[in-house]
């Protein structure tokens, strides 16, 4: 299906409908949602009510008890969770958040609007949880759980990349990202996933990654890495895999593995660690940094989570380095301690170069490569050539789950500022804490969905747009794998001429090896600056 | 559910029209699914089509485009190992439309 014009996108209707939201049918159109998910992803990892469906169909084949099964468990988690029974209960409905989605900037619709969002729930809730819902009903913002009902839940649950911006404008503190996610869990219960979630998360429970790549296609990839960084820089990457007694696991997502422009992050992130000599494994079994069992039920992520500690108790390392991926860092920094806490058979990570002893990472024993790389270049132990990216004027875009959801603000930018000559921020209202989304996190990357995605991302692309015009900015670089899968597309219909880049690609490209020879072209196989005629 | 037609039998498809069983294919599939899109089959697709089932029955993945690029060069020499190329024989990319042919799911997750 072809995406309309960006003109055309960009004229967005903000005028709401006469009718109030509850009276006002929601219309599912073509480009905002995506594929219903295949029998055979729920029934690989256990989930329920596995059969064909189609989003489009009226029928969606939902068990015979299917209202049961939601407002049981409805209760269930409400009684569980109890900060999502409060932000259930406490939204005063002000406002704050409504402008703040990059939905409904981009969109327009209100049910986009966070607040709204979460009120779709909500009003499940009242009806069913609450004394005052139950007896007045919709003077009490209270509705019936329908068929209908529950179809705008959904539509509206795989309109929201958990982003967490809306949050930080709520004068409560609610976490409308909670909300979706007990949202689709509860969709979940009745076999109602998306198949770009339910397939990448039955792969990674077979394989260990998202992409389903068994460890003879991970090894053949990487030796492709490896002679392109020989042919490159003369030099030759040993990594290791599965080794056991190494000290450091290093886990990256499967998307930098077998997908450019990620690929050239992974080759940046081999030649360094190579550079340092790192006693350091992959594993091909822990093979995914990222967790889609996050986008479908609590119960699945930890289940995806454990497989990383698990290989790195087989393996017997010492600590665990991540790469650059998004939700990998909330689920580490916000989930893992009640997963998988505490961690006995690890050590707090220390870098065996710098000696620096990584005190925040104490508990999950874990840290961020960018947290490692910033050390080495405070303590001088990296050489670069900053020359090598002069053909780049960067940005930065603060992927979601690492800004807000982990606090990690100041490393990227710090190393980006020391490999590259020319860095300009967007505006601050985008960025750090602020950051707006890709528009494609929380497994909403499919391609049925781009309309929706184009959408979301426009406030992105706005303020990509508005450093492009002001400084020529021609890079944009983040530290997620889903943004270097989502932003191209993504600039290539707002700011064409803008490309995408891992943070470490551009480490590498300036990093000046031992031994190496004279470098002409990048990890891209694109002359460096001064090399054009070589 | 839809389905592809062929040889008087159906074989299901997903919304894309992906073929759902990729050990279901059949060679001449290849050409209706092309024909669909108003493409005649030559050799140069074949030579495509076929290293892309050959690549998935080994890795269980389709390639990736550097890796397609780069097989492709080998094996039937660099005038052919370029995106330009395999976007000329198949202008809905190699990855979607190529695949598609070779009766192979899409790829999901962060890419």
């Amino acid at each position: 299906m072809a995406n309309p014009k960006p003109e055309e996108l960009a004229k967005i209707d903000y005028q709401p409908p006469k009718t109030g939201w509850m009276d006002t049918p929601t219309v599912f159109k073509p480009g905002i949602f995506p594929y219903a998910c295949k029998p055979k992803s729920l029934e690989t990892v256990g989930f329920p009510n596995p059969r064909q469906w189609s989003v489009k169909d009226e029928d969606w084949k939902l068990p015979p008890n299917w209202q049961e099964i939601f407002i049981e468990g409805l209760r269930e988690r409400v009684s569980k969770y109890r900060s999502f029974r409060l932000f259930l209960d406490i939204c005063v409905r002000c406002g704050a958040c409504a402008d703040k989605c990059h939905f409904f900037i981009g969109g327009g619709d209100p049910k986009n609007m966070p607040v709204l969002r979460g009120e779709l729930l909500r009003s499940v809730y009242r009806k069913y949880c609450t004394t005052t819902g139950r007896i007045m009903g919709k003077i009490a913002g209270a509705r019936d759980l329908t068929t209908d009902v529950l179809k705008e839940i959904w539509y509206y649950a795989f309109q929201c990349t958990e982003c967490r911006r809306c949050s930080l404008f709520c004068p409560y503190g609610i976490d409308t990202a909670e909300i979706t996610i007990l949202a689709r869990e509860l969709l979940n219960l009745l076999g109602l996933n998306i198949e770009w979630i339910a397939g990448p998360v039955a792969n990674c429970w077979l394989t260990g990654n998202h992409l389903g790549l068994q460890p003879h296609t991970i090894k053949d990839a990487f030796d492709m890495f490896c002679d392109d960084i020989e042919t490159i820089t003369g030099i030759r990457v040993t990594p290791t895999f599965n080794r056991k007694g190494a000290e450091i696991l290093f886990v990256i997502p499967s998307g930098s593995m077998f997908a450019d422009p990620g690929t050239f992050t992974c080759m940046g992130e081999l030649l360094l660690l190579h550079e340092l000599g790192l006693d350091y494994t992959w594993s091909t079994f822990a093979s995914e940094g990222g967790d889609f069992g996050f986008f479908t039920t609590n119960e699945m992520a930890k289940r995806l989570h454990a497989k990383i500690y698990e290989e790195a108790k087989r393996l017997k390392v010492k600590w665990i380095m991540g790469g650059e991926c998004g939700h990998m860092w909330r689920v580490w920094h916000q989930y893992h301690n009640t997963w998988y806490g505490p961690v006995d058979f690890l050590e707090e990570p220390v870098s065996p170069i710098t000696g620096t002893k990584f005190e925040n990472a104490k508990s999950n024993k874990t840290i961020h490569i960018c947290e490692f790389t910033a050390d080495l270049i405070k303590h001088g132990k990296l050489n670069f050539d900053k020359s090598r990216n002069d053909n780049l004027i960067v940005t930065f875009h603060d992927s979601c789950n690492v800004s807000r959801g982990m606090g990690m603000f100041e490393e990227p930018r710090y190393i980006i500022q020391n490999v590259c000559n020319n860095f300009y921020e967007m505006p601050p209202q985008t960025i750090r804490e602020q950051t707006f989304c890709c528009g494609s996190g929380a497994g909403l990357n499919a391609s049925e969905n781009m309309e929706s995605r184009l959408r979301g991302g426009l406030p992105r692309a706005n303020a990509v747009k508005y450093v492009a015009k002001k400084y020529g900015v021609n890079m944009l670089a983040c530290i997620c794998a889903i943004d270097r899968a989502a932003l191209p597309p993504l600039m290539d219909y707002w700011v064409p001429g803008v490309r995408v880049t891992g943070v470490h690609e551009m480490v590498a490209n300036a990093l000046i090896c031992k031994g190496e020879k004279k470098r002409t072209t990048n990890l891209r196989g694109e002359p460096l600056p001064g090399m054009e005629g070589e | 559910m839809p389905y592809l037609e062929f040889e008087g039998q159906q074989y299901e498809v997903d919304e894309d029209g992906y073929l759902v069983d990729w050990q279901a294919w059949k060679e001449g599939m290849a050409q209706v699914m092309a024909a669909q899109d108003g493409i005649t089959l030559g050799n140069e697709h074949w030579e495509i089509i076929k290293f892309l089932r050959e690549y998935f029955i080994k890795f269980q993945i389709a390639p990736m485009i550097k890796i397609l690029v780069k097989e492709i060069g080998k094996a039937f020499g660099p005038e052919k190992g370029n995106t330009k190329y395999l976007y000329e024989l198949f202008p809905g990319g190699p990855a979607k439309q190529a695949c598609r042919y070779a009766g192979l799911p899409k790829p999901t997750g962060c890419v």
